[in-house]
């Protein structure tokens, strides 16, 4: 019974969300819908039981995605409210579009036969006995997979290196913060005391 | 100790991959003499990961629950597709240094797409496949574009991604099919699945042909090649040597390993495909490169050419064929990174120059030089006794074998066609007024063009050591026809 409350909570909030996304008129508030939508998407995981995803979700879209999206959105200086002129000239063709497109998806999945066999197939289970999936994960990760674990590995070091190699330009006549420097000043370096005779000056 | 025993096979790439992470460090932590100490040390470790492959010839190995499989096949190719990458980076020292492009960055790049090139090739199943090109290419993606400042090598690069992107999105969408429908990612196993099914189901078919367009996609197969005149054009000189060398012939190998051993049953439907994509290849490398000034454009189409009178052999579908294809792409190789050599000494007044117009007179020039491309470029051309002619002489043979005539019938016009481009740039180099004098050659492209020069002349007497070792390869990979 709680499970089913959650999960029209979940659910429904993760719709909501979502929506606010497609319609909030400030981009950056529309980030920080995708954000709650993400986070009621874990918890639907967390209801299937599969708590590594949800926490994998959080952390990946959550933590990095949705992170870098507010980045490009600030500094990016993109004008939604042009972007969105010419919304109600379009209005009736994209209706026309998406009303085919729906047409044609529900005579599809009308169609639609379920192969009888499936009815058959034990049903998957999200928790195999007495192991989380997380330790699931982790026994096969590193032993099994461990070919495909590598050349993913391998790739992403390629990205990082193809990402500095395009973008890093080494400018002359730049200042840069040299801490050590900083650090190792001393009084001596940097003041001068001198007597100054009075109607002199220096 | 009996683990390691077992993973024995796998030593090539372990070379290669810790060399290459090695070589990465020494990049880093060495500013001032970086890019030409790892240029130096690129070549041991790429010599290393050569002797060991050669040195296990014929040991056979399945290794990772059957995702990585290791016989001749795999090894003559990954060979072939090492010594291209140590041509090429040999190649590629002077150009690199006069246009203020040598960094580590470069050698490194290379080393991992000639990693990924390596997984390519001895791929056995979905995923291994699908990550060896994928490491392969987006090493590729970065080179091309490597300088930055130009914006043709930028568009160079950024054509090439989004494509290549696109091309991995088909792929994949041909991998869940073909997973969903057979239930495994193993090559054997989805063999086994079309074997027992009787006639292939229409989901296997639209897998089966997803994942030739992705692959023909990396062979720049027509219809799938349009990235390739673009990228050749503006990606730097040696980087273009590259592209046209190595990353083919690892995805013919590729393509050949996965239509035989995860589709063997499905020849008719695959079959069909090869025929289309390889008459396709032929007709527009020969007829698209007729109008080209730019001869690193031309030798973009020279390329798709060839790959499709390569597909010819694939097409043929036995072992013949790929015997044929092996020695086709032995050849290719060679006369490619010849040519190249020649490109890259296309220098006036320190500055490259890339338009064929600017070959004009060059016999009057550099005579040895100018008889060295005339003779790569004859052979391209396929004449005989030159290697050229061979190649293309096997694979269509194959052909008539297994009764495709019409296919051969079109490789031999098509040839003839493109006979013409070649011969315009003898013409130009003989026969035409010089104009001012082209720079001198460096030693290395001397060295390189020597040896592809004298490979492709002397070809006719000496051929076996190719023919063998292609022979053994086509056997590992099909044993019983």
């Amino acid at each position: 019974m709680l499970t089913v409350l959650f999960f029209y909570l979940f659910a429904g909030l993760a719709v909501i969300a979502g929506f606010m996304v497609v319609a909030a008129k400030n981009p950056v508030h529309a980030v920080l819908f995708l954000i709650l939508a993400f986070f009621n998407v874990a918890g639907l995981f967390l209801l299937l039981g599969a708590e590594f995803l949800a926490l994998t979700l959080l952390i990946v879209y959550v933590g990095a995605v949705a992170v870098l999206f507010l980045f490009v959105v600030m500094m990016l200086d993109v004008d939604f409210a042009e972007l969105k002129s010419g919304f109600l000239s379009y209005l009736p063709v994209g209706l026309l579009i998406g009303g085919i497109l729906l047409a044609e998806i529900i005579m599809a999945a009308g169609a639609w036969v379920l192969n009888p066999a499936l009815s058959k197939l034990e049903n998957v289970n999200a928790t195999p006995t007495n192991i989380t999936n997380t330790e699931a994960f982790g026994r096969v990760l590193y032993s099994d997979h461990i070919y495909y674990f590598e050349a993913a590995g391998i790739l992403l070091l390629i990205a990082m290196v193809g990402a500095i190699v395009l973008t890093l330009r080494q400018r002359d006549g730049v200042r840069r913060q040299d801490i050590s420097a900083q650090v190792a000043r001393s009084p001596e370096d940097s003041i001068e005391i001198k007597k100054v005779e009075t109607g002199q000056g220096i | 100790m009996n683990v390691l025993a077992e993973y024995m096979p796998l030593l090539p790439e372990v070379i290669l991959f810790l060399g290459t992470l090695l070589l990465l460090m020494t990049g880093v932590f060495n500013e001032q003499q970086g890019a030409k100490v790892v240029w130096g040390l690129a070549m041991p470790v790429l010599g290393a990961a050569i002797f060991f492959l050669i040195k296990d010839w014929g040991v056979n190995a399945v290794l990772f629950n059957g995702s990585f499989v290791v016989d001749d096949f795999a090894r003559l190719l990954k060979v072939m597709v090492l010594l291209g990458g140590i041509v090429t980076l040999y190649m590629s020292v002077t150009y690199l240094s006069e246009s203020g492009l040598f960094k580590p960055e470069y050698t490194v790049l290379l080393l991992f797409s000639l990693l990924g090139m390596m997984m390519m090739l001895s791929a056995n199943d979905l995923i291994a496949m699908y990550l060896g090109l994928e490491v392969q290419s987006l090493a590729l993606y970065v080179v091309a574009s490597f300088r930055r400042d130009s914006v043709r090598s930028s568009e160079a690069g950024m054509k090439y991604f989004v494509l290549g992107a696109l091309s991995s999105g088909m792929l994949l969408y041909g991998c869940s099919m073909v997973y969903g429908f057979t239930g495994s990612i193993n090559f054997e196993d989805i063999a086994k699945a079309t074997i027992t099914e009787g006639a292939p189901s229409v989901g296997m078919v639209i897998g089966l042909v997803f994942i030739l367009a992705g692959l023909a996609f990396k062979i720049s197969a027509v219809p799938f090649h349009m990235w390739t005149p673009d990228v050749y054009e503006g990606a730097p000189t040696p980087v273009t040597a590259f592209f046209a060398a190595c990353p083919k012939i690892a995805a013919m190998g590729l393509l050949i390993r996965v239509i035989h051993s995860a589709f063997p049953e499905m020849q008719p439907q695959w079959n069909q495909i090869i025929i289309f994509i390889s008459i396709a290849s032929m007709l527009l490398g020969a007829f698209g490169a007729i109008g080209q000034t730019n001869i690193k454009r031309l030798m973009a189409y020279s390329s798709i050419g060839h790959m499709g009178f390569a597909l010819v052999g694939v097409a043929a579908g036995n072992r013949e064929g790929i015997e044929g294809v092996l020695v086709y792409l032995m050849i290719y190789l060679i006369m490619t990174v010849g040519a190249f050599a020649c490109i890259l000494a296309m220098r006036r007044n320190e500055e490259m120059v890339e338009n064929i117009e600017d070959l004009r007179g060059l016999s009057q020039t550099n005579l040895p030089a100018a008889f060295m491309f005339a003779m790569l470029m004859f052979s391209l051309a396929g004449i005989p006794p030159l290697a050229g002619f061979f190649a293309k002489f096997y694979v269509f043979m194959a052909a008539v074998k297994a009764d495709m005539f019409v296919l051969a019938v079109v490789g031999v016009l098509a040839s003839v066609v493109g006979a013409f481009y070649y011969l315009r740039i003898i013409k130009i180099m003989f026969f035409d007024e010089p104009k001012e004098g082209i720079n001198e050659m460096p030693s290395q492209l001397k060295i390189v063009l020597g040896l592809s020069g004298m490979f492709v002349l002397l070809y006719v007497v000496y051929p076996n050591p190719i023919i063998d070792s292609a022979k053994l390869a086509a056997k590992a990979l099909l044993p019983t026809v």
